[in-house]
């Protein structure tokens, strides 16, 4: 049945064919349901109260070059599937409790988002899930102003949780910083502190490898080499592009000074996953390839993660990706606020999200919950070869005051952002 | 060793004769079940159970093993004697936790996948009630008077009251993250709910009529061991309602709650990811499994002590203890 998942875009997949034929059933459920739900209404009528809640996806479609690999096609609901899921959960809660929930998704090219956005803000949305990058990010919430909170799902820019912080916008994607020190974590725990690092040439690839040079600094590792491969556009993927690979990575690797392991910092996806295999000196590569640092990924089964995995696959028919995970955190965190303070004022859901009371279990062991000097959220980073969770961060050892996952990312000393005080 | 056959000798002069129970535990990762005896705590053999065996339990006139087999989405039934499959249960997709009603029938099951408590007769085989609770439902306990059969779901983080007559939920009481087991206590006027992920039990009070109120959240404390390491999953209360035994996950402790009290009194290292327990039925003993070290810890319910450990399959998730 696996094999049979769709990746790329457009078409039906078998599956989701089969998951369209079990409507009948799940219709019948639904049903029960909203029977159940109006039952329910009758005996618990003094302690239920009714409440609806309004939350959208928005999403910006920037145009994008084919990825190296033909498994990270986007799909075309990306991050909207999570939300999918999302909604079936904080409806079947929210069914014993008389709270209803209703989702709106909107996916629109860069041009058309402050016009889109605007008219969702002019619709009375409040609760706003988006899918952008750092400068769009920034200005819709600053289009938003105070009585709405943005919840940043994919946008890992550490400034956002520093001094370009806003008060009316919490982050469910871990930051750059978040995702280099899991990285270093697990380096120093292998006792691999000397580093080979070799990054990109584009504004995103700088910004990773800097975070990589702090995370570094951080935990005691020495960047020992450090090497640009410069992204000079052109195809990516050629009947024979191995061949090249192989001839021209070895030579861009040679003669580097003596080094435990490369740090790939590629965010443009231009060269990372040539590294492993193509090195002039055998070692592993983590980062932007080889281990990678990910909020979450298909194949991870523990902390009870195999039936969330296999709710999303029966109900949208394909794997779930990072952006899916990090959208359906979203909602949930917003359907987890509402669960337990029985409203719907968005004021109150921000207050009690960046509260000591609020935690949401996640499939990753350990509830994950918010920081309340910059809004970010607290979470394990799961380290992932392509295949299997090898590792989870932070390592063992690692120890903080607070909680040992406030030792990835910026802690409250290191960060600039004075917008929650 | 040594002190263990002297305190076989002791229960053989001073109580009811030593009966041996046979011990039942689920592998999950070893698609089998180990019999331990429970005389000599050796390992008698190890079968066959299907795929990802969960949930176990067992027949009131000790006959009849049931195994949640959860990646076949069914229970397979097996003769507690020779372990040959007699036949599988309809389950309902992804069984994982199921209680059985003390007189043998039905047998209440709860389904991860599909947000739903399958009730199956034992005997005819056939599904009796499908009904809707919250997301991803494990936890299943029932009242000693067979009324109420309580379902835990882990994301909608609730206890559901299922009336045994009518098949319909009565309560529903919000707890804390990731709900995994219900237990009540044998007179019926406690349940006790854990919160893997939240870290707590909670304690409701049962009213007369089943209705709960929730009493207090017990927390866990350990110099040494990381606050998120506390994580409990089974519970099981001593007869005479005097003390509870709360499996801690991670932290590879039992912890021991003073029920008058509601406090922990004690905690009692046992192997890795401790899990799921059950006690033996003169309550002498309580066995726990532990996932991670492949083995399970046999406790000395009176004294409190782990006494032993024994080897066991891949990845034990479930026990059960024969009946006398």
């Amino acid at each position: 049945m696996i094999q049979k998942y769709w990746y790329g875009q457009g078409g039906i997949s078998g599956s989701l064919r089969s998951t369209l034929r079990n409507r009948g059933r799940e219709d019948t459920l639904k049903l029960l349901r909203i029977m159940l739900f109006f039952g329910m209404l009758s005996w618990t009528a003094g302690e239920a109260m009714a409440v609806e809640v309004r939350a959208a996806v928005f999403r910006i479609d920037y145009p994008s070059l084919a990825p190296i690999s033909r498994y990270d096609l986007v799909p075309e609901d990306i991050g909207f599937a999570g939300a999918l899921l999302a909604q079936e959960d904080n409806m079947t809660t929210g069914a014993f409790l008389g709270h209803t929930y209703t989702l709106e998704t909107i996916a629109v090219p860069p041009q058309d988002a402050d016009d889109a956005f605007d008219a969702l803000l002019a619709g009375g949305q409040s609760l706003i899930i988006v899918m952008a990058n750092q400068d769009d990010l920034l200005r819709l919430a600053d289009r938003a102003g105070d009585g709405v909170l943005v919840l940043n799902a994919t946008a890992h820019d550490t400034a956002l949780r520093n001094d370009a912080c806003r008060a009316n916008m919490v982050h469910i994607a871990p930051s750059r910083a978040m995702l280099t020190d899991a990285v270093a974590q697990f380096a120093m725990w292998k006792k691999w502190p000397e580093w080979f690092l070799v990054h990109g040439s584009n504004p995103a690839d700088q910004l990773l490898a800097e975070s990589y040079r702090t995370s570094a600094r951080k935990f005691g590792a020495k960047i020992v080499e450090e090497r640009a491969f410069e992204d000079t556009g052109g195809s990516r993927r050629t009947d024979t592009g191995h061949v090249l690979v192989q001839k021209q990575i070895p030579v861009f690797t040679q003669d580097a000074k003596r080094h435990d392991v490369v740090i790939a910092a590629d965010e443009s996806d231009v060269f990372a996953p040539y590294l492993p295999f193509h090195l002039w000196t055998p070692r592993p590569t983590m980062g932007s390839a080889g281990l990678r640092p990910v909020t979450f990924h298909a194949a991870h089964e523990a902390w009870g993660a195999t039936q969330f995995q296999r709710r999303f696959e029966a109900l949208t028919g394909r794997y779930m990706r990072q952006e899916d995970y990090q959208v359906w955190l979203a909602l949930r965190v917003i359907g987890e606020a509402v669960t337990r303070t029985s409203g719907n004022d968005t004021g109150a859901l921000r207050t009690y999200i960046l509260s000591d009371d609020f935690e949401l279990a996640a499939f990753k062991g350990v509830a994950v919950t918010f920081r309340s000097w910059n809004g970010q959220m607290r979470q394990p980073i799961l380290l992932y070869d392509g295949r299997i969770t090898v590792s989870v961060s932070p390592q063992d050892g690692y120890l903080h005051q607070r909680s040992p996952l406030d030792s990835l990312g910026l802690d409250e000393p290191e960060s600039a952002c004075d917008a929650f005080d | 060793m040594h002190r263990l056959i002297l305190t076989t000798a002791l229960v053989g002069a001073l109580a009811t004769p030593a009966v041996a129970n046979k011990v039942y535990v689920s592998n999950e990762k070893g698609n089998s079940v180990t019999v331990i005896d429970s005389e000599t705590w050796e390992v008698m053999t190890e079968f066959d159970a299907g795929n990802r065996p969960r949930g176990i339990t067992i027949s009131p006139d000790g006959k009849l093993l049931y195994v949640a087999a959860s990646d076949d989405d069914q229970v397979k039934v097996f003769d507690a004697e020779t372990y040959e499959e007699l036949y599988a249960l309809p389950s309902g997709p992804d069984p994982e936790l199921f209680v059985l009603h003390p007189s043998g029938n039905p047998l209440y099951i709860a389904n991860e996948d599909d947000n739903l408590v399958t009730v199956t007769d034992t005997e005819s085989h056939r599904v009796l009630a499908e009904i809707p609770v919250g997301v991803e439902p494990e936890g299943m306990g029932i009242s000693p008077d067979a009324k109420w059969v309580v379902n835990t779901s882990e994301t909608t983080n609730m206890a559901h009251f299922i009336s045994t007559g009518d098949y319909k939920i009565k309560h529903n009481v919000l707890v804390d993250q990731r709900p995994r087991y219900a237990q009540f206590t044998d007179d019926g006027s406690l349940l006790f709910v854990t919160s893997e992920i939240g870290g707590t039990v909670s304690v409701m009070d049962i009213a007369a009529d089943g209705t709960p109120t929730m009493r207090s959240k017990i927390g866990f404390e350990l110099p040494g061991v990381l606050p998120e390491w506390l994580q409990p999953v089974g519970l099981k209360v001593t007869k005479d309602d005097k003390y509870a035994f709360v499996a801690l996950g991670p932290a590879n402790r039992v912890a021991v709650i003073d029920v008058e009290r509601l406090e922990v009194v004690k905690y009692i290292i046992v192997g890795q990811r401790v899990w799921q327990m059950a006690f033996t039925p003169d309550q002498k003993y309580l066995i726990t499994t532990n996932g991670n070290s492949n083995d399970v810890t046999i406790i000395d319910v009176a004294d409190q002590e782990a006494i032993k450990s024994v080897q066991v399959g891949q990845q034990p998730w479930g026990v059960v203890v024969a009946p006398d």
